[in-house]
């Protein structure tokens, strides 16, 4: 099951300056596994000491916030689009 | 003071002053660091500087991120702009009307309230304030194009700065928006897009084309200077207080940028003798249809969990805060808290400011003063305190809420269908 993951500027230079790339997986959490079995560096950017995602992080599949959904465990359709984002933008 | 570097808020890593929102390493929000070394420590020589500036925010420019101002970012010589003319950018934001609310007070058992109007901006909310010195800084790194997601007000500032500044600029808002702002913005001539969705959506859509056109979003990879503009509405409150602090301030939460920032401006203030006391206890404001901030002070988290927002409070409808975990220990800290109130307790606080002060306010505004009551209601409000309540927008924004709340009397041209037709005050 193939999922096209957007990564943003900022973790660019670790992702081998990829903008985005396809990684194989059936949740958010096999995603992201299969993402940093590619690129070591980027579990250390996104995740904190207890294993979850960053607080300033923000995750989105098919354009929904994954807190809305099942967090890491939310399921991820063959051909859909993981987005990862900072959280520090508007208001 | 000089401005001195960016730094993460978060782990403390430090990035040159350029276009950059977010740590590399760990996500953190960065935001401006300055140098103090080389201020006078003459208290009164400052306050005469500041007396001495123009009346706008700009009287304030050593504790704002430009370059243009006081000494350049290296500890260098004056910068100015090409030909000696003023490089002060934006339209002339600040200095707005602190008055005091005698009447309000009052009704509220209060002992002093008073009533910070930044209605009285040139495009009618505080958002000028951040604009001016993000368009400044934006300029200052070669922008040509300025843009921002918005909830309304800071659409409508975005899109007149633009036309004044001569600068090309697109404003992303939420379809829904009132018409008020959409035709409030739309007339600058920007380039005007409303996305089916709500702000934290369009917020995404702005957080992901941030990274694909080299654009000034103020609110995004120009917020570290952008978010440094409220401050400001501190440093006005002191100084319009005869330089005190006041106790108490009430302040409306979207992303917390505004809340967080305002005390950080007192802060600044008392670092440098240019005030003395403790920072004043800090009550943020949400409506119930928005309340992630909120709800998370009351549940004891230090985190917020996002909400998709329902409420009349559009301008506070955003459902992922960026500074919410400064905001609830900014509350915490200052033994104030963050309330949340219903969209008729936000029409009811609309009609108490504009019955009992002459303001009239948008629905913003009507949460910061339904929150006020609450407070006050609640016992939360000490007999002794000075409260300073933080009034964003203006009401001709929002003028749905208040539609049906009063009565017209239509009669025809005759002192007689006056007399009988219109229920009159008897004075003696």
């Amino acid at each position: 099951m193939s999922v096209l993951v957007k990564i943003p500027t900022q973790l660019r230079a670790a992702a081998g300056g990829e903008a985005e790339t396809e990684v194989d997986g059936a949740t958010v959490q096999e995603v992201l596994d299969g993402l940093f079995a590619r690129h070591d560096e980027l579990r250390s950017r996104l995740y904190d000491d207890d294993g979850g995602l960053r607080r300033f992080v923000n995750v989105y599949v098919a354009g929904e916030d994954i807190r809305f959904l099942d967090g890491l465990k939310t399921p991820v359709a063959d051909g859909a689009e993981l987005t990862i984002l900072p959280a520090v933008a508007g208001g | 003071m000089a401005v001195s570097h960016l730094q993460c808020k978060e782990c403390k890593a430090q990035y040159p002053l350029e276009a950059l929102y977010v740590c590399e390493t760990c996500f953190g929000p960065l935001e401006v660091v300055y140098d103090h070394a080389g201020t006078s420590d003459d208290v009164a020589a400052l306050r005469r500087r500041i007396q001495g500036g123009p009346q706008n925010i700009w009287r304030y420019a050593d504790f704002l991120p430009t370059t243009a101002y006081g000494r350049g970012a290296a500890g260098g010589p004056p910068v100015t702009s090409a030909g000696g003319g003023s490089t002060r950018l934006g339209l002339p934001a600040g200095c707005t009307p602190l008055i005091r609310a005698d009447r309000l007070a009052e009704r509220l058992g209060l002992r002093e309230v008073w009533v910070k109007n930044d209605a009285a901006n040139p495009t009618h909310s505080f958002k000028d304030r951040v604009v001016s010195v993000a368009v400044t800084r934006a300029r200052e790194l070669g922008f040509e194009t300025i843009a921002c997601a918005s909830t309304g007000n800071l659409a409508n500032s975005v899109a007149a700065h633009g036309a004044a500044l001569g600068l090309d600029s697109y404003v992303f808002i939420p379809a829904d928006l009132e018409e008020q702002k959409v035709l409030a913005t739309g007339v600058y001539g920007t380039k005007l897009v409303g996305v089916e969705g709500n702000y934290d959506d369009v917020n995404r859509l702005c957080t992901e084309l941030c990274a694909e056109r080299d654009w000034a979003f103020v609110n995004i990879n120009l917020r570290p200077y952008y978010a440094e503009g409220s401050k400001t509405l501190a440093f006005e409150i002191a100084e319009q207080l005869g330089w005190e602090l006041p106790d108490r301030c009430v302040v409306p939460i979207a992303s917390g940028s505004l809340f967080t920032k305002i005390a950080r401006g007192f802060e600044e203030f008392a670092e440098l003798g240019l005030v003395e006391g403790e920072l004043p206890s800090m009550n943020g404001a949400q409506a119930d249809g928005c309340s992630p901030v909120a709800s998370a002070f009351a549940a004891g988290h230090d985190v917020c969990r996002p909400v998709k927002p329902d409420t009349i409070a559009k301008s506070l409808a955003i459902g992922n805060p960026a500074d919410g975990p400064y905001a609830l220990d900014l509350a915490r800290r200052t033994g104030g808290g963050v309330d949340c109130v219903s969209d008729d307790e936000v029409r009811a606080g609309i009609k108490l400011l504009a019955e009992t002060t002459g303001v009239f306010t948008e629905t913003a505004g009507g949460v910061t003063t339904a929150t006020l009551a609450k407070l006050a209601a609640r016992g939360d409000i000490g007999r002794d305190e000075r409260v300073v309540l933080v009034i964003t927008g203006e009401g001709l924004k929002t003028l749905d809420a208040v539609r049906g709340t009063f009565e017209t009397h239509t009669i025809a041209p005759t002192v007689e269908a006056f007399e009988s037709g219109v229920p009159q005050t008897v004075s003696v």
